[in-house]
């Protein structure tokens, strides 16, 4: 295998990434049940790389399924990758062994979706949020608990009811909780994984504000796991889309919602409902797209063809050699061969597609998909040639 | 060539003032209480809704705020010890409210269906989804079971599910949350009911799937005239498929209207701050969002006045909001309603904080 390519290990000044990635996978070997086969291989992550700057938002979003929160626990190898690197502060951390990877984990913590099942019921929230101090064998009786104190108030819970149980407080006090437990150690990084969509949306506001104070005050960088995509844009320094285990686009916050490149991408912004009286009065361009393949059976070429509205417009206009697939005609690009995520555009941003949707070669329904939500293009971007 | 994946939805059909259709479901006054430490809590607390034959009206409100006890109440499917203390339930104009249980069940299903909250409870583990649709329709009608079963293939085809002559005897386990709910739509359409309930029936569901499934919900209404009742709290489909809107909030309503009525000129400031606090595709980002600070109610302990009061950016410590309770919404009158003392100044007292 050739010799691993990282950010990290370039020449360049600056401080390195605060984590990294490098072509991390994670393969699960399924058991054998009722109606399945048994050791049916699910590629939950295959192959992503990636970095995230101190200070940073990286958002990431797909369908359920997709590999979000694999790829979440890889980042604190509370799954550990079958292959790949991973890098933390620009610190090789794949191979340490278990004892100092727990050491490690006081600068990446992680923060759970479901504010009621990540607590233990029988322990006082105050316990709860020094643990990490004792796990660590950080705690010390005089200092830890006014560092707990600390944290109570960061996240906005009061510091006199360390001694109430999970059940007497609600769902947004309880995730606020989590967050003050992930807080405890002073972490570089935080994994954050649907951190709001538990809550009712007058309290997800509440929670999305208190992440964006703490990462002003405390320069922490995030990785910010959602399936909404209004409220990935709103916290966001850049966006990760992944689909069936492979990021298919990444890119800027601006440039993701202008100027979508990748047709996953464009489809999963034409399913977002707009709270927008205008969207009744005109036509909604919608696309069909029947649902997530599976895992298990990940199709060949590139893996979203089976519901790429992209392809068949590509293939219906001519010019490229094409192939029948079922019944649909589609270039045969698209069956054959894996798109790599590369450059395009000239920026930062990267696609893993055939015929991305630059502003040049923009098709009708990306065009009014970008209509729809409110961001017509601003200015057109060369496409770098492959 | 005819791109199969791609579709230009019509514009929604843009009803020209017409005849107003036949009220499919009323609600008059609906007020259910459970015994607590302190006496009685009121759950629901008089309200008083109405969905036209055809029309969807959506309800929304944060968790807790009585959305699914309003229509279990209706539907008299209130667990003990709750108990609708008063109020009327019509649906195509006959009184269901006092019925006998055999009664209210042979209406379930025939006239009024609901589709529950939880997809994945809500389906019977054991038996495959065929056994399940079958089951419905030979409970309410005389259908043979070769008859039955024909018509369970329809009615997945109908909703969508992929190869549905072999599907039908898969269990559901097999199916994907999406195609799970999809069955549970398909059993709750089974006998064209009059009234359909849908309980945040894509909440936990991914937006691409979500988009089709109420798709599909709006097809069957534009078809057999049904009338739709969307529990969400999701304001972009609210916006997509409801004619009207009911927001509550502690058990009670706060405003009613049309959808361009609550949309264009919201009359509640619980409303208000609800639009305002949700990350929208084109807002700002450089901002804070403007949150609803406070914690939701907590309808043992409501107090004396609006029960927004506390959390109330325009009312908050005003005498009038803190001691006088509004009043329920009337069921009786259309337009555009709202239950705060000061929605008609709303606009010059935000204007002037
Ligand atoms: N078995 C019960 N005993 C006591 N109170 C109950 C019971 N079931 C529901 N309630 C109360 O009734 C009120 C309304 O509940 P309901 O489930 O209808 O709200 P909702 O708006 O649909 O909430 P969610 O969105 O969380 O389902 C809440 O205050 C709830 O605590
Ligand atoms: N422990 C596990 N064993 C087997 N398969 C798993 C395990 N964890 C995740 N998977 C599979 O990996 C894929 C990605 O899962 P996940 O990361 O949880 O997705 P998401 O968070 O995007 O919903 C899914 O197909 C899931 O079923
Ligand atoms: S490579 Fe082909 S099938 Fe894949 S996203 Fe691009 S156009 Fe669609
Ligand atoms: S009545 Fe008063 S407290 Fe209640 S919503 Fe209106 S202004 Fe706010
Ligand atoms: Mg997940
Ligand atoms: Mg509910």
């Amino acid at each position: 295998m050739s010799e691993v390519r990282t950010a990290s290990s370039g020449t360049d000044a600056g401080p390195p990434p605060a984590l990294e990635l490098v072509e991390t996978s994670r393969v699960f070997t399924r058991r054998g049940g009722l109606f399945r086969k048994a050791g049916t291989p699910v590629r939950a992550v295959d192959g992503v790389s990636l970095t995230i700057h101190p200070g940073e938002t990286l958002g990431l979003v797909g369908e359920s399924g997709s590999g979000k929160s694999t790829l979440g626990r890889l980042a604190l190898r509370l799954v550990e990758p079958s292959g790949g690197r991973l890098l933390v502060d620009g610190r090789d951390v794949t191979d340490l062994p278990k004892a100092e990877m727990q050491a490690m984990r006081r600068d990446i913590q992680m923060v759970f979706q479901d504010p009621y099942g990540s607590l233990d019921p029988r322990v006082t929230i105050g316990q709860s949020i020094g643990e990490p101090l004792k796990v660590h064998g950080l705690w010390d009786p005089t200092d830890s608990p006014q560092k707990v104190a600390g944290v109570m108030s960061l996240v906005g819970l009061d510091p006199s009811h360390a001694d109430r149980y999970p059940h007497q407080f609600s769902g947004g006090q309880r995730q606020r909780i989590g967050i003050a437990r992930a807080l405890t150690l002073d972490p570089k990084i935080l994994v954050l994984d649907e951190p709001v969509s538990a809550l009712d949306v007058s309290i997800q506001a509440q929670i999305i504000n208190l992440l964006q104070r703490i990462q002003r005050e405390r320069g922490l960088s995030y990785l910010f796991i959602a399936h909404d995509l209004a409220v990935v844009r709103h916290v966001s320094h850049r966006i990760a889309v992944m689909y069936l285990g492979k990021l298919v686009e990444l890119a800027s916050r601006d440039t993701l919602y202008r100027r979508p490149l990748h047709p996953y991408t464009v489809s999963l912004l034409a399913a977002v409902p707009i709270a927008d009286l205008r969207m009744r009065k005109r036509r909604r361009t919608s696309v069909a797209m029947g649902e997530i393949g599976s895992a298990t059976s990940v199709p060949p070429g590139c893996r979203f063809h089976p519901r790429c509205y992209r392809a068949r417009l590509v293939a219906s206009g001519g010019g490229v050699p094409t192939e029948r697939s079922g019944d649909a005609l589609l270039p045969r690009a698209c069956l054959m061969e894996e798109p790599a995520l590369r450059a395009c555009g000239g920026g930062t941003d990267q696609v893993a597609c055939h015929f991305p949707e630059t502003p040049e070669s923009r098709s009708e329904v990306a065009a009014a998909v970008l209509q729809d939500i409110g961001h017509p293009p601003i200015r057109p971007i060369p496409l770098q040639s492959a | 060539m005819a791109n199969p994946n791609l579709s230009v939805a019509p514009p929604p059909p843009v009803a020209p003032v017409p005849a107003p259709r036949p009220v499919a479901l009323e609600l008059r006054d609906l007020t259910t209480v459970f015994p607590g430490d302190d006496g009685p809590i009121t759950v629901i607390d008089g309200i008083s809704l109405a969905v036209r034959d055809g029309g969807t009206l959506a309800v929304v409100g944060e968790s807790g705020s009585g959305k699914s006890m309003t229509f279990l109440s209706a539907l008299g499917l209130v667990a003990s010890p709750g108990r609708v203390q008063r109020g009327e339930v019509r649906i195509g104009g006959a009184e269901i409210l006092g019925r006998t249980p055999e009664q209210l069940r042979r209406l379930r299903g025939a006239v009024v269906s609901m589709i529950f909250q939880d997809p994945l409870t809500a389906l019977n583990p054991v038996f495959t989804i065929g056994e399940q649709i079958v089951e419905v329709l030979r409970a309410h009608s005389g259908l043979g079971r070769a008859a039955a079963r024909a018509r369970a293939v329809e009615l997945l085809a109908r909703v969508q599910i992929p190869d549905p002559s072999r599907r039908i005897d898969d269990y559901p386990h097999q199916l994907s949350g999406g195609q799970r709910q999809r069955v549970l739509i398909a059993m709750a359409i089974a006998l064209s009911p009059k009234v359909l309930i849908a309980d945040e029936p894509t909440t936990a569901l991914d937006v691409t799937v979500q988009a089709q499934i109420l798709d599909l919900l709006a097809d069957l209404q534009a078809e057999t005239g049904m009338a739709l009742v969307l529990i969400t709290h999701d304001l972009g489909l609210v916006a997509r498929y409801a004619d009207d809107v009911a927001v509550m909030y502690a058990g009670r309503l706060v405003e009613v209207g049309s959808i361009e009525e609550v949309f264009s000129a919201p009359r509640h400031p619980y409303t208000r701050a609800l639009f305002r606090s949700i990350p929208r595709l084109d807002g700002p980002v450089d901002e804070e969002l403007p949150a609803i600070e406070g914690q939701p109610p907590n309808v043992a302990r409501l107090p004396p006045g609006c029960a927004f009061e506390p959390r109330c950016t325009l009312g908050h410590g005003r005498a009038d909001c803190c001691t006088k309770r509004p009043l329920p919404l009337a069921g009786d009158r259309a337009g555009h309603r709202s239950a705060c003392f000061h929605a008609d100044r709303l606009d010059q007292m935000e204007a002037a904080r």
